[in-house]
């Protein structure tokens, strides 16, 4: 086996041009688990824990925040959590602190596993992955079409991911998931809500609940048609309800250890009904904030 | 290949490693640093805990390469020379060891929750720690020894 330690993107990109037998490794929370128990025996390590640009995030001029593939988790709940308020929850729920300084989302999309909680988040909010080779240059997915199967991913062979595109939130998000306990779980299902106030939009993702996360878009739909956006009124428990049903509808579990499917619709139903409701309860508040600063 | 890095101030260099390898491995097996525990080369357990640049890491999933140049810092470096730091000289005095398996990992682990929040409320100590498992105290010791130490540290007890 080599190890590869490229000190540059540009290295790094010819590096896994040259050497298809390679396997990236950023945190290693993924990859060294594979190594320690002789899963994967890789031709290569690409080791991108020396270029400094994974592990910064930037701010676009239009706003969109530039997350680098390896800025790791605990960063981003320190960091993010206003500009990304789903991503930084969503984070907090990964292993345990140890796992959370090291592992970070670039990692979670390379591995592509349908539990990777950052998934839902991305797919909700309409996240773009931008992926880079040496020859054709940088190529920008969009989350929904990044995850092609259990463990499958929409990056070729020579590619590398650089960033993940995210517009900094626009109303209240919120991020849930089912486990046996608060830390060091793999979800049993999972999910992200994201509200769009001024576009009146709803963005929804489900986890661990079909082999890729799934956007629900019957229930987006229902719930952006069906918020008193206007009046912002307390939500109707029957909206919330509805949107749950559909959420779980759009699901395609299985039955695994962690869970039955059926378990998994119920708990999706769940999850939908209270994220929606607590999404509202938020933008409720921060807009009767707003009105009474209007007022003074 | 060969690694050289720094752990607990000094150089260190371990020759022949192989590529695959944690950096658990070579602390306990190539520079004669056997206090980090390998109890489930999983990210599971956090027995191996170490600092890596002043960030705690599982060291069972930190790749050896990867920490070529770097700076480490393991249970063995919390001590000055004979003097326990107040983290492990509360561990010894709670009765937060028994077998003593998970104490590297738990001491390291306490001991960045203290320098990074030096009065922390219990679900802080709790959630700290949530990645560092103990088959025999039941927790509550480890917990008392946190507590005291974090108030030692900032010069309240
Ligand atoms: C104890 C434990 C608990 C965990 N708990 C959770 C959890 O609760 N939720 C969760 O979602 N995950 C969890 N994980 C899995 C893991 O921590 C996450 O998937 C994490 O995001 C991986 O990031 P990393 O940087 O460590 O990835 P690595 O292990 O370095 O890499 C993972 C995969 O991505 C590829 N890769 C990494 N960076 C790039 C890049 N820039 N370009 C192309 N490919 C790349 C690698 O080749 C590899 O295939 C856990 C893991 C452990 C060991
Ligand atoms: S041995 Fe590294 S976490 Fe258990
Ligand atoms: S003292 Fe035995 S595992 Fe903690």
């Amino acid at each position: 086996m080599d190890f590869l330690r490229p000190a540059t993107w540009a290295e790094a990109l010819t590096a896994r041009a040259e050497r298809p037998d390679a396997v990236p490794i950023a945190g290693g929370t993924d990859v060294m688990v594979e190594l320690n128990f002789d899963r994967r025996r890789p031709g290569a390590l690409l080791d991108l824990n020396r270029i400094p640009a994974l592990r910064q995030w930037t701010r676009d001029p239009d706003g969109t925040i530039r997350l680098g593939a390896s800025v790791p988790y605990a960063r981003i709940i320190d960091e993010l959590r206003t500009d990304l308020p789903g991503l930084a929850m969503a984070s907090r729920t990964v292993g345990s602190p140890q796992i959370r300084n090291r592992g970070g989302v670039g990692g979670n999309l390379g591995a592509a596993s349908p539990a990777g909680d950052t998934h839902p988040v991305l797919v909700a909010t309409d996240a773009v992955i931008e992926v880079e080779s040496a020859e054709r240059g940088v190529r920008a997915i969009p989350a929904t079409e990044f995850y092609l199967g259990v463990k499958r991913n929409a990056m070729a062979a020579d590619e590398l991911i650089k960033a993940v595109l995210l517009a900094p939130a626009k109303g209240p998000q919120q991020f849930s998931k089912i486990g046996t306990r608060n830390a060091m779980v793999i979800a049993v299902c999972s999910f992200a809500v994201a509200l769009d106030v001024a576009a009146r939009k709803v963005g929804a993702g489900i986890g661990s609940a079909a082999p890729t996360p799934r956007r629900p878009f019957e229930a987006e739909l229902f719930a952006a048609d069906a918020l008193p956006w206007d009046s912002r009124a307390d939500l109707d428990p029957r909206i919330a309800t509805r949107f749950g049903e559909l959420v779980a509808a759009a699901a395609a579990p299985i039955d695994d250890v962690r869970g039955t499917a059926a378990y998994r619709r119920h708990a999706l139903s769940v999850m939908g009904r209270r994220t929606l409701t607590w999404a509202w309860r938020e933008h409720q508040s921060s807009q009767s904030c707003q009105s009474s600063k209007e007022l003074t | 290949m060969r690694v050289t890095f720094t752990v607990n101030g000094r150089s260190a260099e371990a020759d022949d490693v192989w590529e695959g390898e944690s950096l658990l491995y070579v602390l306990r097996e190539r520079v004669g640093l056997p206090g980090s525990k390998n109890a489930c080369e999983q990210g599971e357990c956090g027995s191996c805990t170490v600092y890596l640049d002043d960030v705690p890491v599982c060291s069972c999933l930190v790749a050896a390469g990867q920490v070529q140049d770097r700076q480490v810092r393991t249970v063995e470096g919390l001590a000055d020379g004979d003097r326990l730091d107040p983290v492990q000289a509360c561990f010894i005095k709670a009765g937060a060891v028994q077998c003593g398996f998970c104490t590297p990992g738990l001491l390291v682990q306490a001991h960045d929750l203290i320098e990074r929040n030096p009065e922390p409320s219990d679900p802080e100590i709790r959630e700290a720690l949530a990645g560092n498992l103990c088959r025999c105290t039941g927790y509550e010791k480890i917990l008392d020894a946190v507590r005291e130490a974090a108030a030692i540290k900032a010069g309240i007890a």
